[in-house]
């Protein structure tokens, strides 16, 4: 959500030990990101299985190290016998497209507060469900941040005394904002599309959860947790191995996030 | 500084320019998503029967002119009539609204009564286990997708411990799990929010000041540091009730619970638009109101935001 920049606490300045642990955890996140990005572009070569093919046979397995097909399937199977594991890092690449696809339109297009999930809904209804679609709508649903961010710290630059002095000096308009301006937002754009990324990633699951994201049978994991719904009471793995997956994404991305501003742009902290 | 009143103006200006915005993108949605004849008359209807109705729908006039009919339609609640329900949208969205508010207002209310307690004990002990407790668990709760709290909490409340229905809108036992979930990425919010204000305020000056007169610590706390706390706290506590709104739509469809976020959302698979565009629409306007009146209360208790 746009607020979690403003929600974040205005932590109190971290002791020495502290910030040593801070920067191990941030190190541990930008591993388990990298891991899910090789995953994504790796899933044929990681992934024991076809993640679309179906067999009757072996529906609902619970996890088991040899299935009744003699493979195994690390997080069972789902409802039409489908091996979760696969499916949860196939997902991985439609997540992942999505979110960083977003995040690019985002920042591309980026003063209105509105709760643009509606809108989302009322798009997607009309146009139907694809993924350009998906992106361009969650990419729009986030520009906001960038552009409220962006603005209070242009306004705050262009009142500085060296931007008057390029004016005396004749420099244009242009070359304040190309050699100074953005020179000086680099970091905090960073540190939004950061943050927006793991909003992304939940906004499309979030869609595809509700039936309006991607579409079966291209696993995404908002629409396995859907799937696996009907079926929580004698198969929780279908929606709980995608859904833990898709939570530590979220939190991971959102922390690394947290980590990128205090270290990049402390100003950024608890607007 | 600006008196209350060009505040007032310029607050209501916006709201009402939002509102233009929300009924121009609903016009535009709505006419790119094609003819709706089709979806009200049987195939062989004879081609008179489709001119006669797109004529009644006012389709065969000029798009300025259609855009000027709709906006008055607007502003008198007129969203054509439900393909679905066979009455006019706004009757149906109306029905939907109180489960959403009782939803909303329980979620909000849990929400509150949960994170202040928990904000102002992890500040005041702060880096003990509990506030490191909370404090993680509040990270976890901001960036949990709404739907899988929901998911899990079904799974273990409802259906491991056989606590609480999963579903449905039967007493006050069917509104636990579903308040809960709506509320849940608020109270991490407001949680943190709360925390971090009160220790804002634990280090000024005043209340070194009070501390070495001798006032006793609970004093200190109650009397000195929420007052002077409650300006933050207030903000985000308001910015939460507007973002309830868009969770309402996810945390009602997990739960089968009857509201306008699961009208919304069936009436996209019934191809029902006027009721899609209907909820969309007063959904914003909720949105703009509730913002509104949070800006106003704001403006009240601190003079300075007048200015801004």
């Amino acid at each position: 959500m746009a607020s979690s920049i403003l929600a974040s606490a205005r932590a109190e300045p971290a002791p020495p030990s502290r910030a040593r642990r801070t920067r191990g955890l941030a190190i541990a996140g930008a591993v388990f990101v990298a891991l899910m990005i090789v995953t994504a572009l790796a899933a044929p070569l990681v992934a024991p299985a076809d993640p679309i093919r179906q067999s009757l046979r072996g529906r609902l397995a619970a996890p088991t190290l040899s299935g009744a097909d003699g493979k195994a399937h690390l997080l069972g199977t789902d409802h039409l016998g489908r091996d979760v594991f696969s499916r949860v890092i196939y997902g991985a690449r439609v997540s992942l497209l999505v979110g960083f696809a977003a995040v690019v339109v985002g920042g591309l297009v980026g003063q209105l507060a509105f709760p643009f999930i509606l809108l989302a809904i009322g798009i997607i209804a009309v146009l139907g469900p694809s993924f350009p679609t998906l992106i361009v709508v969650i990419g729009l649903s986030g520009w906001v941040t960038y552009a409220r961010v962006l603005r209070s710290q242009v306004l705050v630059l262009r009142s500085r005394e060296f931007v008057d002095a390029i004016h005396a000096l004749g420099g244009s308009v242009a070359r304040v904002i190309a050699r100074h301006v953005l020179p000086n937002v680099l970091s905090s754009l960073v540190v939004i599309a950061t943050l927006e990324l793991a909003r992304a990633i939940v906004l499309e699951a979030t869609l595809s959860f509700l039936g309006l994201g991607v579409q079966p049978p291209t696993p995404s994991w908002g629409g396995m947790v859907h799937e696996g719904r009907e079926y929580l009471d004698s198969a929780w793995w279908i929606s709980t191995a995608p859904g833990i997956v898709l939570m530590l994404t979220s939190i991971v991305v959102s922390r690394t996030g947290d980590w990128l501003r205090d270290l990049l742009d402390p100003t950024l902290r608890g607007e | 500084m600006r008196g209350l009143l060009p505040f007032l103006a310029s607050r209501l200006l916006r709201a009402a320019i939002a509102l233009w915005l929300v009924s121009t993108v609903v016009f535009v949605v709505m006419r790119l998503s094609g003819d709706p004849v089709p979806l009200l008359l049987p195939s062989d209807a004879p081609a008179s029967e489709f001119a006669r109705v797109r004529a009644e729908l006012g389709l065969d006039r000029s798009l300025p002119v259609q855009y000027a009919v709709f906006l008055g339609h607007v502003m008198h609640g007129d969203f054509g009539q439900s393909l679905h329900f066979r009455q006019p949208a706004i009757r149906v969205v109306a029905d939907y609204l109180p489960a959403t508010f009782e939803l909303g207002l329980a979620a909000f209310a849990l929400a509150l009564l949960v994170a202040l307690p928990i904000g102002i004990v992890s500040a005041v002990k702060r880096n003990s286990v509990l506030d490191q407790a909370t404090m993680g668990l509040a990270l976890v709760g901001q960036s949990a997708p709404t739907f899988f709290i929901g998911i899990l909490l079904i799974l273990i409340v409802s259906l491991n411990l056989g606590l609480l229905p999963t579903s449905g809108r039967e007493g006050w036992q069917s509104l636990v799990l579903p308040a809960l979930t709506l509320g849940a990425f608020a109270m991490a919010s407001i949680a943190r929010l709360t925390r971090s204000a009160v220790l804002e305020v634990l280090r000024a000056d005043y209340i070194r000041t009070a501390r070495a007169k001798g006032v006793t610590e609970a004093l200190v706390v109650v009397k000195h540091t929420l007052k002077n706390a409650a300006v933050p706290i207030v903000t985000i506590t308001g910015l939460q009730f507007g973002t309830l709104l868009g969770g309402a739509v996810v945390t009602e469809t997990v739960f089968a619970w009857p509201g306008i976020g699961r009208l919304a959302i069936q009436s996209i698979y019934n191809r029902d638009y006027p009721v899609v565009q209907c909820t969309v629409f007063i959904s914003a306007v909720l949105f703009i109101v509730i913002n509104f009146v949070i800006d106003l209360i704001y403006g009240l208790l601190d003079p300075r935001v007048r200015s801004g």
